[in-house]
């Protein structure tokens, strides 16, 4: 069980809806479409050679300087098949206007708490969740921290500056 | 106190009240709402659990967390990797060299850097020791949740002595920043190496009392065997790692199964239980305390010689005798601290079996001296999910119990 092997296969069975197939330090990276996410994750985990089906992180990332708009926020899943010891890594590019996603936690349980944390940190809205409420910051917060634009230090202070301390 | 309902309609004995209604009688079917936190003696931690009970029996549960949120991860975008380690020393706080350690290597894979086999030993004894105080916090603390206190106090002693050893090995005790981006900060002095040998020594006729106390214990066993159980197939899809989805059967361990720091030098067995209860985890867990113990017995007995840190200038800091003396060392230097050393852009996934099971650093770099993005894959954070579906139609304190085995530290549920 190869890479190459799971890529072609996915490629077989999702055509078009997969794509940028990379592997940074040996695990399979490859992207789809948010509508293809939840059969794909199932097609994994049902997969009778495979059975990737660990679901070990699902976390949002966001990239406000990318110039395709499409591609502002990012969920990763990272899969296991234990019985494989195969790692495989989707990722599903969304839009700050469109910021919907089905749900994992009709494949994994797992997903719930890790869909609202992503929920809680970047404002992603998980289609079908069973509670998507914030988990970690207090409920009347009213912005997404984990996004870019809210600096971590105060910006009016000025004896920090970006420039000699950190970013 | 509860008082005794007179249902019949005779009114109330030696009063002149009237006869109870049916409605009065009614509320004995309400259901009573418990808060089991968010300061309980026995949650260990801050985090609350609002419980459903229906007289002694738990109906329905759901946990509230993030108490104590520290946004390490938002913290992490702005900070230099090598101060990322006062982040993760705070994740689990039971096990702080597996944390480090674990991010140590997260950034060692994305530069490409090999530790020497003698670091990579001596973080095999560090992390073992810190397994063992960590299991030795949740197994005594069960006791003590069961009702039995020795226990408790004998294993403290010992877990005292695994604190002296980080004393000796790098000054702290509970936030042990001992390791460095490509090996350790110092070497295993001579002090710190006939600490460990006298813990080995010391340990076992220990830890076999420890074991003689609870093992077969009656009254322990009435407490916990068939507790809290939970088969294979469900705890995986909770997202269970570590000792508490090896006690429901599933010989998943990352040490074995994805290697790092030379573990497959070491010769030992992963303990693993049956029924997922919380006599197996307990269970599991005293064998893995065994484990590790055999794991440094051969990591001392073979430590080879050589360099404690690898040749990585750009990233660790040079002696300081050199710096004062040498234009590349104080140039390296300066660049460390100032941070102007850049990381290759990249994408990295690296875990560790952590005290609490898989214990991932998700690390996304953009080429700056910060993280991008960095994820971590908190064990408790995920399994403590399944909380609730395993204390339904179990009584309080067999709730407590349960979540006294599944070891959950607040520190690493909210990061």
């Amino acid at each position: 069980m190869t890479n190459e092997e799971v890529a072609k296969d996915l490629i077989r069975q999702f055509g078009e809806d997969v794509y940028d197939f990379d592997d940074p330090y040996g695990m399979l990276t490859l992207s789809t479409k948010r509508e293809q996410i939840i059969p794909m994750l199932r097609y994994l985990k049902d997969h009778s050679l495979y059975q990737i089906s660990f679901l070990t992180t699902l976390c949002g990332i966001h990239y406000p300087d990318d110039p395709n708009p499409e591609r502002e926020y990012c969920i990763v899943y990272q899969l296991h098949s234990l019985v494989n010891n195969f790692r495989l890594r989707i990722k599903v590019f969304l839009s700050e206007a469109d910021l919907h996603i089905p749900t994992a936690t009709t494949v994994y349980l797992s997903a719930n708490w890790m869909e609202r944390e992503t929920y809680d940190f970047f404002g992603v809205i998980f289609d079908g969740h069973p509670k998507l409420t914030r988990i970690l910051n207090m409920e009347d917060m009213d912005y997404f921290p984990m996004r870019k634009q809210y600096p971590l230090e105060d910006p009016t202070r000025e004896d920090k500056i970006d420039a000699l301390f950190g970013r | 106190m509860s008082t005794v309902l007179d249902i019949s309609n005779k009114g109330v004995p030696g009063t002149d009240l009237p006869a109870k209604s049916e409605e009065n009688v009614q509320y004995v079917n309400e259901l009573t709402t418990l808060n089991l936190g968010p300061t309980h003696p026995a949650t260990h931690g801050i985090f609350q659990n609002i419980l459903q009970m229906d007289g002694e029996k738990i109906v329905s549960g759901e946990q509230t967390i993030g108490y104590i949120h520290r946004a390490f991860e938002k913290i992490a975008e702005r900070r230099p990797f090598y101060q990322i380690t006062t982040l993760t020393d705070r994740m689990n706080y039971c096990s702080s060299p597996i944390n480090n350690f674990g991010w140590h290597m997260t950034v060692e894979k994305l530069l490409g850097i090999t530790v020497p086999k003698r670091a990579e030993y001596i973080r095999v004894i560090m992390m073992e020791l810190a397994r063992i105080a960590d299991h030795l916090i949740c197994n005594g603390i069960l006791g003590v949740d069961t009702g039995a206190f020795t226990g408790f106090l004998y294993l403290f002693e010992e877990r005292e002595n695994i604190y002296e050893i980080y004393e000796e090995v790098c000054g702290a005790r509970l936030t042990t920043n001992m390791g460095r981006i490509g090996g350790m900060e110092r070497d295993l002095s001579a002090e710190a190496i006939r600490k460990i040998r006298a813990f080995i020594k010391r340990f076992p006729p220990i830890m076999r009392e420890f074991e003689k106390l609870f093992n077969r214990n009656r009254i322990f066993m009435d407490r916990v065997v068939d507790v809290g159980g939970i088969t294979g197939e469900r705890a995986l899809n909770y997202g269970f790692t570590g000792p508490n989805l090896r006690a429901a059967g599933v010989d998943y361990d990352v040490r074995v199964m994805n290697p790092y720091s030379s573990y497959q030098d070491f010769e030992f067995d992963i303990p693993v239980g049956k029924s997922g209860d919380t006599y197996d985890r307990f269970m599991v867990r005293n064998g893995e305390i065994w484990e590790s113990l055999r794991i440094i017995e051969q990591a001392i007995e073979n430590l080879p010689e050589g360099p404690y840190f690898a040749d990585a200038p750009e990233y660790y800091l040079p002696p300081k005798k050199e710096v004062y003396r040498n234009m590349e060392a104080l140039i390296y230097h300066f660049k460390i601290v100032m941070g102007e050393i850049d990381a290759p852009v990249g994408e990295v996934y690296h875990s560790v079996e952590g005290g609490n099971g898989e214990l991932g650093f998700y690390l996304i770099s953009d080429g700056g001296r910060a993280p991008y993005r960095l994820h971590f894959r908190r064990p408790s954070f995920i399994y403590y999910q399944a909380y609730p579906e395993m204390c339904v139609g179990t009584t309080l304190s067999d709730a407590i119990v349960i979540m006294s085995s599944l070891n959950v530290i607040a520190g690493e549920l909210d990061s």
